[in-house]
């Protein structure tokens, strides 16, 4: 279980970014973490990984706080940063030193996922591509098995092939232990593989707060998404914009008619209404469902 | 898999499973792949396929064995032929009805066709 509890945290004095942020994950889900620039998304992945420290509140992995950096949490989660230095070394020299900070690393569930991405062990990292770099990570995350595996936008800089294969990667490397959380601003690439959905809004006095954090199931329950052929005054519309034949709408769905979730307009929605959203998901209106 | 439609995606991938079923491919009382193998073929999240197995489930399309995963039922074919009657003559036939009064087709004219369609030696079942 992960925990933020009433944490606030700021880069500049009296620019606070976060101010009594809560939000709770549990093992056995893929977590996409959306927001827009500047929302502080990786913000919130370097205070889970102990990378920078709280102001005020905690952060809670399962028994132990981020801050305190003890070995037992160190080697138990994983960080694929977006941007990342890697050493001039061949990929098989830099699993040799890095995988025994991993107990439960799978050696061979590392050089399948190299496979699997059309590179060979031999190669040196230093004359990899950017996109070629991120997938020795991505595979070397996955493979680490650790409870926590956190990706800041993994799929920036993926061929088009390699964008699949990274989500049946994930989808395969995930199990009931495991947290994965997955920043990212390529809802397209990732539609069908985040869920529960997490997004940051700006609530109030400049600082950001989590508007939503919702299955897809819970979601599609009380937001309806679809095309309408005119904007009716009647219907609770949080957003809407221009499409063929009409307006995509993202609409209160009292009757809880059943539609697909469009990823990209309920961020929209999210970012037009959040208290509206944050009413409607609150956990009172949760009870009666 | 490409997900365009309205629908939800678990209940597209609930089609895929029953179309899997209907063309023979997993046969009954075989076991179905697992949710993390599927989920992997078809790259969504576990949870969506778990909710897919889930409502499938309670179709009486598939059922779980204790620890060994889920098997296509006995009647698996029949469930699935039961339930996309239902949801034609629910979804699918308002529309077709709504088509036939918005363009003035006649009732006897789609009779005329139907029968056509049928003694059509291709169309045979």
């Amino acid at each position: 279980m992960i925990e933020f509890r009433d944490l606030s945290f700021g880069y500049k004095r009296g620019k606070p970014l976060y101010e009594g942020l809560n939000l709770t994950l549990s093992p056995g889900s893929i977590y996409g973490l959306l927001g827009p620039n500047g929302a502080g998304k990786s913000t919130l992945l370097r205070l889970l990984s102990g990378l920078l420290y709280p102001k005020s509140g905690y952060v809670r992995v399962g028994d132990y706080m981020p801050k305190d950096r003890q070995p037992a949490f160190l080697e138990d989660l994983f960080l694929v940063p977006e941007e990342f230095y890697l050493p001039a070394v061949r990929i098989n020299q830099f699993v040799d030193s890095n995988a025994p900070f991993y107990p439960r690393f799978d050696r061979a569930q590392m050089t399948a996922y190299i496979r699997e991405f059309g590179l060979t062990d031999n190669q040196k990292l230093s004359e990899l591509s950017y996109g070629q770099k991120k997938k020795v990570l991505i595979g070397f995350g996955l493979a680490t098995n650790t409870a926590v595996l956190l990706m800041d936008e993994p799929t920036n800089g993926l061929d088009i092939p390699s964008k699949s294969q990274f989500r049946r990667l994930v989808a395969g490397a995930v199990n009931e232990h495991r947290t994965v959380v997955i920043s990212t601003h390529q809802v397209r690439d990732l539609e069908a593989l985040i869920d529960p959905i997490v997004i940051l809004a700006e609530r109030s006095r400049s600082h950001m707060t989590v508007a939503l954090k919702a299955t897809v199931e819970e979601v599609t329950a009380r937001l309806w998404f679809g095309l309408v052929p005119e904007l009716d005054k009647n219907r609770a519309i949080l957003y809407s914009e221009r499409a063929v034949g009409g307006y995509a709408i993202v609409a209160e769905n009292p009757i809880g008619e059943s539609s697909r979730l469009d990823l990209e307009r309920l961020f929209n929605a999210v970012q037009a209404e959040p208290a509206r959203i944050q009413q409607l998901f609150s956990t009172s209106t949760f009870a009666t469902v | 898999m490409d997900f365009r439609d309205k629908q939800a995606i678990y209940l597209q991938i609930a089609e895929h499973v029953s179309e899997q079923i209907l063309l023979g491919h997993w046969s009954a009382n075989e076991k179905v792949p697992s949710v993390r193998e599927l989920a992997a073929e078809l790259e969504v999240n576990p949870n969506t396929v778990m909710r897919t197995y889930e409502f499938l489930n309670q179709q009486g399309v598939i059922a779980n064995k204790r620890g060994i995963g889920y098997f296509a039922t006995d009647d698996a074919v029949d469930k699935i032929r039961t339930y996309r009657r239902e949801q034609f003559l629910q979804n699918d036939l308002p529309l077709f009805f709504k088509n036939l009064t918005l363009l003035g087709i006649d009732l006897r004219e789609i009779e005329t066709r139907y029968d056509e369609y049928i003694n059509a030696p291709t169309n045979t079942q």
